[in-house]
Formats: structure tokens, sequence, C-alpha cells
């Protein structure tokens, strides 16, 4: 080996230093504990006063404008809004951010359904001591229950997505069909009648869409999931009722009656403003979704609450929602909780979500407020369209859990679940591999699994 | 993580001259020639050596949502090696190697013959068109396929249904693999053509001439001299296609969006290493299992490039 002269090597030395530097290895730092004590009046003052720079990751379009509001009212509070992408790539980056201990905002946008998997490695603050449980009067109670399962409370509810039935009154009435199908077996029904008549599904399951079969598991009264907090988790996404939901689809996949293209892409918006599809088993943020992609049949469609499993029932599950968290590790914990409760409790900033960018409301306020609930639909040949989902948020099962690894749920669905649906095999079958490999999962991962 | 080292095809020869000491410019110029090639090592090392090696520091770690982080030693090599998922996931890259290189690169040399051959008319913008595939991102490409794939409204579907031949399936689990492959070679032919056509261009015309002399006709000289004398520039795209082909990530990763039932979170290695890190949560694992497929990589490319030096050291002993 030839001898390297005294100078390269503090050369490469300095080298290899600075290239630490710029990669940046330096191993991450915990968060501190919580507050437990109420936050008194004066530290709010005082928070509130304070110059102070907030990071706000949401993909909530134009969400700017209800910020405005905010910094309006807290002239001395900066907020900087960030939208890092939506949905699996917001986790991924939040989730490095809060790993690497530098980097993560003050506020966050997190869906219910993901609550949990921050929960466990302690990412979300607790904003009992910071004036949170005042705030659940004002929201749905179910919402509600999914920020706050016990006692702490972990986020602010934003949006949500009630279930019901968006279909094309021209398609079914070409069916001789006039009312919307008021129970499953009517449904089944008139899933054969419109194949018959026009050619159309009825309605798309997606087979990849573990969202939309898990909110039929919720209507049905499934509690595939379920989790302490701790290290326990509930599984059960085989049940007996669970399967009684799989084989009522495999039946009316089997007969050609439903489709089950993978959703929420081109081939599928094509589908429903042509006609494919009769209707849309979908959540209240559909209909304004709808309108955006299938324009050309507007003053068609109309929109009902689910059918029910037994006639007479008013029961809907959810598919879909959000709320905003304050992150554990926020230098500015007041602050940042302020931002969360203003932006989803003002009035005049929970408006705008409702009205400007359409988030489904989950205030009680917004809910009753005539100027949303009373708002005709042109689209829906004039249906007061909020009003009706706004009666159907008050029949989710308010009693529902996820498990704090739902990226690998939905995952798993698409892995075991997806291709049998789309092969149109015994879905209630599929269950069962889906419940062995999330039970395997959670094993692995050191859950212990009732 | 590529292995830059398999793509060295000439071995240095020339030895270093012994260093005379006490000449003092001799050392200056060293000291010039080490800062001179500093801001790349700078680089060079913050940008691969430090998350290599800090990869590998992960890789021998296993870290649980309940339990945090034990040290396994090589635990997570092991499991990688029995793991069905992964071992699936490469077997399916080595099929797609197996059919899609050979159809690839054997398209890519007509091509490149072709337009040497000076005999295609329009062979500027021929180039130009056939090397375009490769300036569209992978990305666009994979959309853009995505949809002449689709069943109800792709023009592939629609065309087929008008001249009674029912709806060809593309996007099945069945299928999928050779849709992928179909891609990938649309995309590369102009590429890998390039490289081919570049080395055939250097070709010394008094071959041809002698080749002429002796009677050889265009198709004899093309067999003949042509691909002998380039036989180094379709190595390379060999192994360029090695690497390619164990790293693909974009296509499998944008047609899960429209095919997600058959695009499974193990069909390539590399899409299954980063679902296991993001999706599955298990970042030393995933780092194990790129460490492999980097291995797998460097193996396979030095299998390729054995076989090739083997095969012209029988030719030359032969003539």
């Amino acid at each position: 080996m030839r001898k390297t002269p005294r100078a390269a090597l503090a050369l490469g030395a300095g080298a290899f230093v600075t290239a630490l530097v710029l990669s940046g290895c330096t191993p991450g730092g915990g968060n501190d504990g919580g507050q437990t004590e109420p936050i008194t009046d004066e530290q709010r003052e005082e928070a509130l006063n304070t110059p102070t720079e907030l990071t706000f990751w949401t993909w909530v379009p134009d969400i700017e404008n209800e910020v405005k509001l905010f910094e309006e009212q807290y002239p001395a509070i900066d907020v900087k809004v960030e939208n890092v992408g939506q949905g699996l790539p917001h986790y991924q980056k939040l989730r490095s951010a809060i790993e690497a201990g530098e980097g993560a905002p003050d506020v966050a946008q997190i869906e219910y359904q993901y609550i949990p998997s921050f929960v466990l490695p302690e990412s979300l603050l607790d904003l009992t001591p910071y004036g949170g449980d005042d705030l659940s009067g004002d929201f749905v109670d179910w919402a509600w229950n999914q920020v706050s399962p016990d006692e702490e409370v972990w986020a602010v509810p934003q949006d949500v997505g009630p279930m019901g039935n968006l279909y094309r009154e021209d398609l079914l009435a070409a069916a001789g069909i006039t009312e919307p199908p008021a129970t499953w077996d009517d449904y089944a029904t008139a899933a054969k009648a419109v194949k018959d008549a026009t050619g159309s599904y009825i309605s798309n399951v997606g087979a990849t869409q573990a969202g939309q079969m898990i909110g039929f598991f919720w209507q049905r009264g499934v509690k595939p999931f379920g989790y302490d907090g701790q290290e326990t988790v509930r599984i059960a996404v085989n049940s007996d009722e669970a399967k009684e939901v799989a084989t009522y689809w495999t039946d009316l996949i089997q007969q050609d009656l439903i489709s089950t293209d993978v959703d929420f892409n081109d081939q599928w918006y094509q589908g429903l403003a042509n006609g494919k599809y009769a209707g849309w088993l979908t959540a209240a943020w559909g209909p304004i979704f709808l309108q955006g992609t299938a324009e050309t049949t507007s003053g068609l469609w109309r929109a009902a609450p689910l059918p029910q499993w037994d006639a007479g029932e008013e029961v809907s599950g959810n598919w879909g929602g959000s709320s905003d968290a304050v992150l554990a590790s926020s230098e500015n914990p007041i602050a940042a909780y302020e931002l969360a409760k203003f932006i989803n409790t003002d009035q005049a900033s929970a408006m705008m979500l409702a009205t400007e960018q359409f988030l489904f409301p989950p205030q009680v306020s917004v809910l009753e407020d005539p100027t949303f609930a009373d708002q005709e639909s042109e689209f829906y040949g004039g249906q007061q369209v909020n009003k009706l989902f706004a009666e159907i948020s008050t029949t989710v099962d308010t009693d529902f859990q996820w498990l704090p690894f739902m990226d690998y749920v939905y995952s798993s669905y698409e892995e075991t679940m997806g291709t049998v649906i789309a092969d149109k095999g015994d879905i209630a079958a599929a269950l069962d591999t889906w419940q062995d490999q999330l039970v395997k999962y959670a094993e692995d991962q050191g859950f212990t699994v009732e | 993580m590529s292995s830059s080292s398999a793509l060295t095809v000439e071995r240095p020869t020339a030895t270093a001259p012994p260093r005379r000491h006490g000449s003092t410019t001799k050392r200056k110029q060293n000291v010039a020639a080490y800062l001179f090639i500093l801001p790349f090592m700078v680089v060079f090392i913050a940008m691969l050596i430090v998350p290599l090696a800090y990869a590998g520091y992960l890789s021998l770690f296993e870290s649980k949502l309940i339990g945090g982080e034990v040290f396994t030693g090589l635990g997570n090599y092991v499991r990688a090696l029995t793991d069905p998922n992964f071992l699936g996931s490469l077997g399916r890259a080595v099929l797609f190697f197996i059919i899609q290189v050979p159809i690839m690169l054997a398209l890519s040399l007509f091509f490149a013959l072709a337009l040497d051959s000076r005999r295609a008319r329009g062979s500027k913008a021929i180039r130009l068109l056939i090397f375009m595939p490769y300036a569209v991102p992978a990305v666009v490409a994979t959309l853009m396929w995505g949809y002449l794939y689709g069943p109800d409204f792709g023009p592939i579907a629609q065309v087929s249904r008008a001249i009674g031949l029912g709806t060809p399936e593309f996007l099945t689990p069945e299928t999928i693999l050779y849709s992928m492959m179909n891609i990938v070679t649309w995309e590369f032919i102009g590429y890998n053509m390039i490289i081919m056509y570049a080395a055939l261009r250097s070709i010394p015309s008094e071959l041809y001439e002698a080749a002429e002399i002796d009677g050889a006709g265009q198709f004899r000289v093309a067999w003949s001299v042509k691909i002998p004398s380039i036989r180094p520039a379709i190595l390379l795209t060999v192994i360029f296609s090695v690497i390619g082909t164990f790293q693909l990530f974009s296509e499998p990763s944008l047609l899960n969006a429209i095919a997600g039932n058959a695009i499974t979170n193990d069909i390539l290695p590399n899409y299954y290493a980063y679902n296991v890190a993001f999706i599955n949560q298990e970042i030393n694992y995933a780092a194990a299992l790129a460490f492999l497929l980097g291995i797998v990589i460097a193996v396979v490319s030095y299998i390729v490039q054995l076989s090739a030096e083997r095969r012209e050291r029988r030719e030359r002993n032969w003539t």
C-alpha cells in the first residue's frame, strides 16, 4: 500500500467530516414529557401575544384562507402552511421528521384511522391540559370519539365522511325503480333490474378500496379493530357479521351485478360519467367529488341513505375524514393547539371549510346552520344533499376503533382481499387470510393480540 | 445502490512510478491534485458512502412498534433469505430479465444496424423518434401506457373489440409483468440503440473495405464485422439492463393506482423493499433487503462480464 502524504490525510479527514455534516447523520432526540397541569389564561395570553412561527402540514386546498382568519385574530402568530403530499406520502414524511427529531411541523392533518399509529410512539400532544376537553360538545359524538377514545384528546376533528348512496335517478327509473333501495335486499333486487334494463352496474366496489369495505362493516356493527393505547390490539376482521357483509357482495359480484374496478383512476372517473355505474356508495365528501368528475350528468343524480340491513333502521358507517393534531415535539404547544382549535371551531373558519373547500363538517353548529344545510344542489336535481348527510352523520355508530398500523392493514387488504374481489372469488374466505396476516404482523411487531 | 465497479471493462495495467522523496514540486502537485478531487470526494462520501454505511448499520438492528430497537446482527439477512416474498420478487426480476432484456437489446441492435447501414431514408428523424421514449420520464410513460392498457377506454381494447377480438387483459395478476416488460422495452430501446450506434460509428472503414473485397454482403458484414466490433458496447448495455431490471420501481408503483389488485407489494424486489420500509415500517429489514439487492446486482453483473470475457478468450484461442 502506498503511503499517503499527511496533507492528503488531513484533507481526507476534513472531507469526511464535511460529508458527515452534509448528510445530516446525527442521532435524533426524543421529546420531553407533555404538559399535565392545565394551562392558565395568563399563559395562553402570553403565548398568543409572543411573536411565534408555526408550521402546519395539511393537504386541504386553499386552507391559507382559514389560516388568514387565525392570523388576523392573533397578529403575533405567523403560520407557515406546507403541503407535503396527500395521505401516505404525508405520513411517511411526518414519521421521518419525528424519527429524525427535527423538521416536524407544529400542527399536522391526520386522518382518524391514523391517529393511533401516531399515539403509539407518543408523537402527539395530549390536548386535555390545553382545553381540548371543552370542545367535546362542538362535534358530533362519533367524530369526537375518534379523536378522544379515552381520557386524552389527541386532535381536533376537521371533516368526516358518513356514508350514503348516490345514484342515477334516470337509470334506476329505466329499470322501473322510483325509490332508492331501502334495504340491502332491495338493493340486490334493484341491481339485477338495473343491469337487465340498462346494462349498468348499480355500483362499483373498488377491489382495493379498504376504506369503503370497512365503512360497510361499520354500518353492520362490525368491530374489526381495537386498540387500548398501549400494547394490546384486537383484530376481528373475519367475524360472523363481517362475513355476512362479505358474502352479500360476493354474491352480487359473482352474478356480475356489481363491478370491481380499482377506483380513483381515469377509467373509473369515466365509468361514473358515462353510466357504466348507476350509483356510488360513498361518503359525504362524495357528492362534491362526483360533481367535478361527472359534470356532464348534472341533474341526473340523487342522494339517499345507505340501504339498511334491517328495514326501518337508520344506521350508517364512515369512510374518511381528518383531524388536526399537535405534535408532541412542538415548541409552541399553546399556540399550536389554538391554531388547530381555531381552524375547526371558529364559526367563520368552520363555515368556510364546509362551503368553500366542501369538507363535510363534524361541527354541530355548521350542520345545523341553514346556510349550509338548506343549500340546494343543482347536480342532484335541487336536492338538499347537505341536509341529508347531516342527518346521516348522526346515525354513525360512535364506537369504532382502529389499529396503530393502518398502513399495513390497508396494504394487506389489497394483497389478500383485493385479488379475490377482482377475481370474483369468495370474499368471506379472503377475510380469514386477511385476519391471519394482520394477526401475524401484530405479533411480529410485539403486540398482544386479543 | 448500483455497483459502478462492474462497469470497469479494462483493467489498469500501468503501475505507479516509484516516488522520489524530497521533491517539493511533486508534493505540491500532489496536494493540488488532492484539492482538485476534494469537492468530488466530499459529495461522494456524503451522498453515497455515509448513507451506505448508515444503511448497513441500520440493517444490523431490528425495530418493532412495541419494544424498540434491538441488535440482531445478521438476523435480517437470514430472514430475507428465507422470506418467500423477497425470493419471489427476485424470481420475477430474473424472469423479467431473461425475457425482456434479450428482446429489447435485439431490437436496439437491429435499429442501430439499420441506421448504420445508411439504407434507411430520413435516418436522423428515425433515430430521434426511436430515442424519444427515453426522453419521456418513466412516470409519464407509465401513466401513458396505463391509459393505453385500460380495459374500458384504452385504445388497444377499443380497437380489439371493434374487430371482434374481445377485450385483451393487460392489467391482471397474470399479465401485469409482461405489460411492464413492454413498457420498459419501449422506454429503453432508443437508449441502448444510441450506445450501439455510437460504437458502430467508430469502426474503422478499412474493415468494411476489406470485407467488401472479400465479397461480403450487407448482412455478412453486419454479422461478421459490425457485431463483433461493438461487443464491448453490447456488454455495457447488458450490464446496464441488469442494474435497471433489479431496480425497477416507478413502473409497479404507478401501475398500482390502476391495477392495485395485480401489483402485489412484492412484485419486484426494489418495490418490495420500499413497501417494507414505508408500509410495514420495518426500516431495518428494508435496509438489509436493499443491501442484499445490491449484492445480487453486483454478482449478476459480474457473472455477465465474466462469461463475456471467457467467450472472448475462447474465441481468441480458436483463431
